[in-house]
């Protein structure tokens, strides 16, 4: 019965299409992703994504301190999808790409992104209850935004953050707003959050502003008291499910991927500590592959100091000694020198002796040193012992000296004890481990510790860095850390033997690893933390100078025209962008004032709408923008460009609200109708004026580029004929 | 609901309370004789004194706020008393210069002998602590070198005394903040022995530096502050306006001290903009009501401190008119008023010529002379030739002399004028090279070009020359001294010479980039002028320089204190103090002595005090999140409870923004920071507390019914006092001096004391 009433039905299928949306997405698709593989060069910033994008190819491990994984996993996937091979040298902006490289399929992820945050905004502007017609106007400010679309059109990351910054804000209002199917907007919303943090860190202040906006709202629903509390109990659990615990487990998870793929070892290694360089394929773990584990009397060890600043480096010991006088009339003891060594080296070497015996080889079975043990370090190619004393140190001279030890028959006594303290002993074991164990060595005599001091000696100690023991030390410093890296058990009695030992490589079998999580720590507290040459740039420049736009970026120039393109923006755009700011921020003080004196302007309904919209392109603005003043960092233009968004979705809705609320009579409104439209129209033709800044084409002559300079403090390039 | 039941019990419980407020003195009184052992006399009077209070307590009518005054009275008395005790306890020892005393001293000691100098602070401190030094008699001769030397015969008690006086100022301050805020002497009670028995608190008071005063004008404007808010019922009565003009004044005085006191003027600002915002929802007030007093404000929260500030600059231009080690930081007009500076009344010649010895000024603020001196630049930084530099004082490596293109020789007779257009080349009188630029990149500024000193007596090459060219200047104008801008143009590159303002690194002995700048931009960077001006051939002419006015010297000033407090910068080596490790107590900092042998001071805070602190924070933020969440959700609460989330939330709150303000903006500065930093934010953090605990044991009948809860809050507080005066007994020698071995050392009177392996002491 069920079937044939089934049937008797008329077979419909209902579909409502926004044809205005349809056609904004049509044309942001168009502008963001034609000609996209021109120019066929490296473009800006390309240069440097690129380099990245080529290691996730091949795989090797790298760090970077700009930002999270995420972005350069979706540009890396992109070219994976074009079949980009990694082969391909990113050393020069415009450098011409080779024909076996897929330039669009480089470009596509980001333009795509680009394309969509038009239908987007669109979207977001109908979620915070304005009209369509608005909607069509905040979508059409950011589809003729030509610095937003330069951005979109190469191989960089704004565009993508800009993206899931907008899908964040829509999936959440959406969820706020909707009655039904609510929760999968809220995972999303939770979802975009995790990708926003992922692309860069600056997408941590939108989601904060999230975090604000999602907390007002909840606040408001606690205090509902038509709900019930069990109800309420459900609803925060679930909002903190979604917006706190999703993000940051995908924010776990973005590493979690970025160092499952990046398993071989590359350029960065060095920076990371070696138990870390232990887990990468090549690199350290092919030489320490097979090491026996726990270091015993009689061990050939090298040592590696725990700090990479200035670079990594190994104690070391040669046969040369501290010169008798220093520069400055200072007095050494004139032994041999210890310093600390920047490469691999022979010389490298050191055995650790047992102070009561005198045999330099492994007992069977092998007896482990363990915390608090004293030991001797006795140089591999010279045999001279690791001694410290009351000499004042060549460079530091408030540190004792360190040296390997000879007896020049002047009542200076040899001092050759140490004292093995394993600094996380309670995390690993209280036996010395290769690589795991981070190892003090304390002077016995005098308790001072075993340091790099990371001075460059001068030229008597061949530029080596300065290795001191010092007594006055902050406890928690790891120029105090060593670490053995090489390691293998001395079998060889004799010095010849030893020293050819010395010189054969280390071998044997085994596998080491460590924990993702202790993966996970080491690399997030390294990017946190590398601090990278503070550079100038020529295109850098001030954060109040974006506001007005006084800069701009040129971002290719073609190598034998005068074809270019500049990362410029509409000014007409910006004019209004920054015109409705200050608006909405007067009209807001005054309504706030009135407000308070009783007098409501607006209904509430209105108001609300009103501070929404402000909470979420106000407070946008500020938290894209404001960060930037207090920051030590080279800045570029293109970091405003997540704030202007903000600005472009607030400008419609405050010219409807006004044209609603605001403006009573009929030719006032009329008149905001056609002001509005001029506007419009003055920015079509703006965008058309500055497209070939954009496009790189059609090339223009040095006149018209000239006509082109709209300020005197941008650079645009002509090429002298 | 049960704690609607038992808010009647409550009222009798909080009455109990009141009156055995004073109880806490007894055992100050007994525990803490070893240190005040000289004020025991006046203290024993004051447990007398408490006694009768208390005994009186039972039999007087309990009236809301006469019952907080007799006891607060006595327990004032009582704080004050301890206060001062423990701050002036050996004053002066050690004997010798502590830690910034080597600054700050020494810049007393300017004021005395109105020598001109230059601080990254404002002078009002400095000021007092110049004029409490004369008035007890010092000279203003001790040289205050270094640390560690030792005072001698100088009179340095009263700078030392003036600055513990302020100082014990501030338990007293944060006790009355509290008694205004909680209505509860035992919340204000527990915030003065906080602040009394904290070791960093008084080892900071105890020298001479500016922070006891600062903190003093910044409690003090609180204090006024907090005041002035009781005052609302009262409008424009005389104690109303006592309060708001007090504030006013204090704000001066704290911005006077440090810039940090912004952060104070930050939180006048916000609770002004409340209390106005307030008013404006008052709707028996009318427009003009609300007007009148938005003008009272902006008149004794803007206006009076802004003139007070002022004058404070005024008094220290007036006073100190001899030059001095500062002159060099500011510009030629500025050092002409210095009595001997050699600008003071100058006479030289008026137009600069060929053969002159000059020195030459960049014209950018704090800019410094164009200098030059044997060392070269290093390996890898552009070519390895002479370094030149920017240098903020005077010294005979400033000095240049200016030649013509070829010859070398001084011809007889009068010598030719420099005139707008001329090539000129520049020769570094001392090492006799020649200015020098070419197309290696700068060290510092990579867009320009580095400028080098290249030759040997006078004999270089074409880059050796330089085109003058007076701003705004035609063709064959004269060059005249000190009042002529010009420029220096690189005649084979084009570029400008031009100093950027970055500090070199130490291989430039941290003195100032110079560069050549390919962008021809006018700027005061790139604009220079002749300082100095020896020429025996030319007839001295006495110039009237411009004097500047008031204004301009004040804006200078201040434009070359925010650059030196910028440039304040760590140095590679120096561990640097971050702003999370001060609340954790992490690391404090040697005010005086390193090893066994020497007399040691150690500034760091008891740590009881401060982990209490630290805990009472997020203790706070959860209490207010539970009252404020039990508020939103409508439960009904008793009467009690909702007067203490009313003093969480309103007194709490303003404490809290108290502490952020003067804590979160360290995160954000590039300039190196020190733990004593943290002090301002401590003394918030500590009110905090004090509010936060009173209330916490006062709730404990939220858990416990009521003789246990009762029982509960007397030996909460008990255990809270203790645990203070005992954390005080053990850590005290870090205030007083300790000698012997160090504490990790087998022997040292404060073994087992290391709590944190990072402590250095």
């Amino acid at each position: 019965i069920w079937v044939s009433e089934m049937l008797q039905l008329p077979l419909v299928v209902t579909a409502q299409v926004d044809l205005l949306l349809v056609l904004v997405s049509l044309l942001a698709f168009w502008t963001r992703l034609s000609h996209l593989s021109y120019p066929n060069a490296v473009v800006f910033d390309e240069v440097y994504y690129g380099q990245f994008v080529s290691l996730y190819m091949k795989r090797v491990f790298f760090i970077d301190d700009s930002g999270p994984p995420l972005g350069h996993m979706i540009l890396a996937f992109g070219a994976y999808l074009g079949g980009f091979d990694g082969n391909f040298v990113w050393n020069r902006i415009g450098a011409e790409y080779p024909t076996t490289v897929n330039v669009w399929s480089l470009r596509l992820l980001p333009a795509l992104c680009g394309a969509l945050c038009v239908p987007l905004v669109y979207l977001l502007t109908l979620e915070l209850k304005f009209s369509h017609l608005s909607a069509l106007g905040a979508a059409v400010l950011l589809l003729l935004e030509n610095s937003l679309i330069v951005q979109s059109r190469f191989m960089l990351l704004e565009s993508v953050l800009i993206f899931f910054v907008l899908l964040a804000f829509f999936s959440y209002l959406r969820f706020h707003n909707a009655s039904w199917s609510r929760y999968i907007w809220l995972i999303l919303s939770g979802v975009s959050c995790g990708a926003v943090v992922g692309v860069k860190y600056m997408g941590l202040f939108s989601y904060l502003l999230l975090l604000v906006v999602a907390s007002l709202h909840t606040w408001k629903l606690i205090g509902d008291k038509t709900i019930s509390h069990r109800n309420v109990c459900v609803q925060c659990v679930h909002r903190v499910l979604c917006l706190v615990v999703v993000p940051v487990l995908l924010y776990v998870f973005w590493f979690y991927v970025h160092l499952s793929f990046l398993n071989r070892s590359g350029p960065h290694d060095q920076l990371m500590s070696s138990a870390f360089q232990a887990s990468l394929q090549g690199g350290l773990s092919r030489i320490t592959r097979g090491q026996p584990l726990e270091v015993a009397y009689g061990s050939q060890v090298t040592l590696r100091s725990s700090v990479s600043q200035p670079i990594p480096c190994w104690l070391h010991s040669h046969k040369v000694n501290y010169p008798i006088r220093y520069d400055n009339g200072r007095g050494s003891s004139h032994q041999q020198q210890v310093t600390c060594y920047p490469f691999k080296d022979v010389n490298n070497w050191w055995i650790i002796k047992d102070p009561g015996r005198q045999q330099l080889v492994v007992d069977t079975p092998p007896r482990p040193v363990r915390h608090g043990d004293v030991i001797q370090l006795v140089h591999g190619m010279t045999s001279r012992f690791l001694n410290s004393h009351d000499v004042a140190a060549p460079m530091s001279p408030h540190t004792q000296e360190v040296s390997g030890y000879i007896d020049f028959n002047v009542s200076m006594p040899a001092q050759n004890l140490w004292r093995v303290d394993i600094s996380n002993r309670e995390a690993e074991s209280e036996v010395w481990k290769t690589i795991l164990s981070e190892v003090r060595l304390v002077h016995v005599n005098t308790s001072a510790v075993l340091k790099l001091s990371g001075v460059p000696l001068p030229d008597w100690g061949f530029r080596q860095l300065e290795v001191v023991a010092d007594k006055l030390f902050k406890a928690h410093s790891s120029s105090l850390e060593w670490t053995v890296e090489e390691h293998r058990y001395g079998t060889s009695q004799e010095q010849k033997e030893r020293e050819a030992e010395l010189h054969s490589p280390t071998h044997i079998d085994v596998d080491r690893k460590i924990s993702f999580w202790a993966k996970f720590v080491e690399l997030q507290w390294k990017m946190l933390t590398v601090k990278q040459e503070e550079s100038e740039h020529k295109y850098s420049s001030s954060p109040l100078e974006w506001i007005t736009m006084e800069t701009n970026i040129a971002y290719w120039l073609h190598s034998s025209t005068n074809a270019q393109i500049h990362l410029i923006g509409n000014p007409v755009s910006w004019g209004v962008g920054n015109l409705s700011l200050l608006a909405y921020q007067l009209l807001a003080v005054v309504y706030l004032l009135r407000r308070r004196r009783g007098l409501k302007d607006v209904p509430d309904g209105v108001w609300d709408q009103f501070v929404c919209l402000g909470c979420v392109c106000v407070g946008g603005w500020l938290v894209n923008f404001v960060p930037f003043l207090l920051m030590d960092k080279t800045l570029f233009l293109y970091h405003y460009l997540p704030a202007l968004c903000y600005l472009y979705l607030l400008s419609p809705a405050l010219l409807e609200h006004a044209h609603t609320h605001l403006l009573s009579s009929l030719t006032h409104q009329r008149a905001l109708c056609v002001g509005a439209l001029a506007v419009l129209l003055s920015i079509f033709l703006t965008y058309r004026t500055f497209c070939p800044l954009t496009y790189g084409s059609p090339e223009l002559s040095a006149h018209q580029l000239q006509g082109l300079k709209w300020r005197d403090t941008w650079d645009i390039l002509y090429r002298r004929r | 609901m049960a704690k609607a039941e038992c808010t009647p019990k409550w009222n009798t419980l909080a009455l109990r309370n009141r009156k055995t407020c004073p109880t806490p003195e007894k055992s100050f009184q007994t525990t803490f004789t070893p240190v005040s052992k000289d004020k025991n006399s006046q203290t024993a009077g004051l447990l007398a004194g408490g006694d009768t209070q208390s005994s009186n307590g039972p039999s007087g009518q309990f009236v809301a706020r006469g019952s907080i005054e007799s006891p607060s009275k006595v327990l004032l008395m009582l704080v004050a008393g301890l206060s001062f005790s423990t701050r002036l306890y050996k004053l002066t020892e050690p004997p010798h210069v502590c830690w910034d005393e080597t600054h700050f001293g020494k810049m007393g000691s300017y004021y005395i002998n109105r020598t001109f100098f230059f601080d990254v602070h404002p002078p009002l401190g400095k000021m007092l602590i110049g004029l409490a030094g004369y008035m007890s008699g010092y000279n203003g001769t001790f040289p205050f070198i270094k640390p560690g030397d030792k005072y001698e015969n100088q009179n340095y008690w009263g700078m030392r005394g003036f600055c513990a006086v302020l100082g014990s100022f501030l338990p007293i301050f944060a006790y009355l903040i509290v008694l205004e805020l909680s209505n509860s002497c035992t919340a204000a009670i527990i915030a003065a022995t906080l602040l009394i028995f904290d070791t960093g608190c008084i080892t900071i008071s105890q020298y001479i530096l500016l922070d006891p005063i600062l903190m003093f004008f910044i409690m003090a404007a609180v204090l006024s502050m907090v005041k002035f808010n009781q005052q609302r019922y009262r409008s424009f009565t005389a104690s109303w306006w006592f309060w708001l003009v007090l504030t006013g004044i204090n704000l001066a005085g704290a911005l006077g001290v440090k810039f940090v006191g912004l952060f104070v003027i930050v939180l006048v600002g916000l609770n002004t903009i409340g209390d106005l915002w307030r008013l404006l929802g008052d709707m028996s007030l009318s427009l003009v009501d609300i007007a009148k007093h938005f003008l009272a404000r902006a008149f004794a929260l803007i206006l009076l401190p802004l003139i007070l500030y002022v004058t404070i600059f005024a008094v220290h231009f007036v006073v100190l008119n001899k030059s001095g080690p500062g002159d060099g930081f500011f510009s030629s007009a500025f050092q002409s008023r210095l009595i001997g500076n050699n600008l003071h009344n100058a006479s030289m010649p008026e137009y600069l010529a060929f053969g002159s010895t000059v020195t030459i000024k960049n014209l950018r603020i704090a800019g410094g002379y164009l200098h030059s001196h044997w060392h070269l630049y290093p390996e890898g930084v552009g070519a390895r030739q002479q370094q030149v530099t920017a240098y903020l004082h005077k010294d005979y490596n400033n000095l240049w002399v200016v030649h013509r293109q070829q010859d070398n020789n001084s011809q007889s007779g009068n010598p030719d004028l420099v005139r707008h257009g001329d090539i000129v080349r520049l020769e570094h009188k001392e090492t006799t090279r020649n200015l020098h630029s070419h197309l290696h990149e700068a060290p510092l500024t990579k867009k320009h070009f580095q400028v080098t000193g290249y030759g040997i007596n006078g004999t270089g090459d074409a880059n050796d020359l330089w085109q003058m060219e007076v701003c705004g200047g035609r063709k064959g104008d004269p060059v005249k001294v000190l009042r002529s801008k010009v420029r220096f143009l690189h005649r084979a590159t084009g570029c400008v010479l031009y100093s950027s303002g970055k500090t070199l690194p130490k291989w430039g002995w941290e003195q100032i980039e110079v560069t050549c700048s390919p962008y021809l931009k006018e700027t005061p960077s790139s604009q220079w002028n002749i300082e100095d001006h020896i020429n025996p051939k030319l007839p001295n002419i006495s110039l009237s320089v411009l004097k500047p006015n008031f204004l301009e010297i004040l804006l200078e000033s201040h434009i070359v204190m925010f650059r030196g407090n910028s440039g304040l910068k760590p140095k590679d080596n120096e561990m640097n103090s971050k702003p999370w490790h001060w609340p954790i107590n992490y690391q404090g900092l040697r005010f005086s002595g390193v090893n066994a042998t020497e007399y040691r001071v150690y500034l760091l805070g008891n740590p009881v005090v401060w982990w209490i602190n630290l805990a009472s924070l997020g203790l706070y933020f959860t209490m207010v999140a539970v009252a404020s969440i039990a508020t939103q959700r409508g439960f009904s609460l008793g009467q009690q409870r909702i007067e203490h989330s009313l003093v969480l939330v309103r007194g709490g709150g303003l404490l809290m923004l108290g502490w952020l303000l003067h804590y979160a903006p360290f995160f954000t500065m590039g300039r190196i920071l020190y733990f004593h930093h943290y002090f301002p934010a401590m003394l918030f953090s500590s009110m905090l507390t004090g509010l936060t605990l009173d209330i916490l044991f006062r709730s404990a009948d939220l858990l416990l019914h009521p003789p246990y809860s009762y029982w509960f809050q007397r030996t909460g507080q008990l255990l809270l006092l203790f645990s203070i005066l005992y954390s005080f007994y053990l850590f005290h020698p870090l205030s007083y001096g300790m000698t012997g071995p160090l504490a990790h050392e087998p022997g040292s009177a404060m073994a087992g004391l290391k709590w944190m392996d990072s402590w250095e002491f």
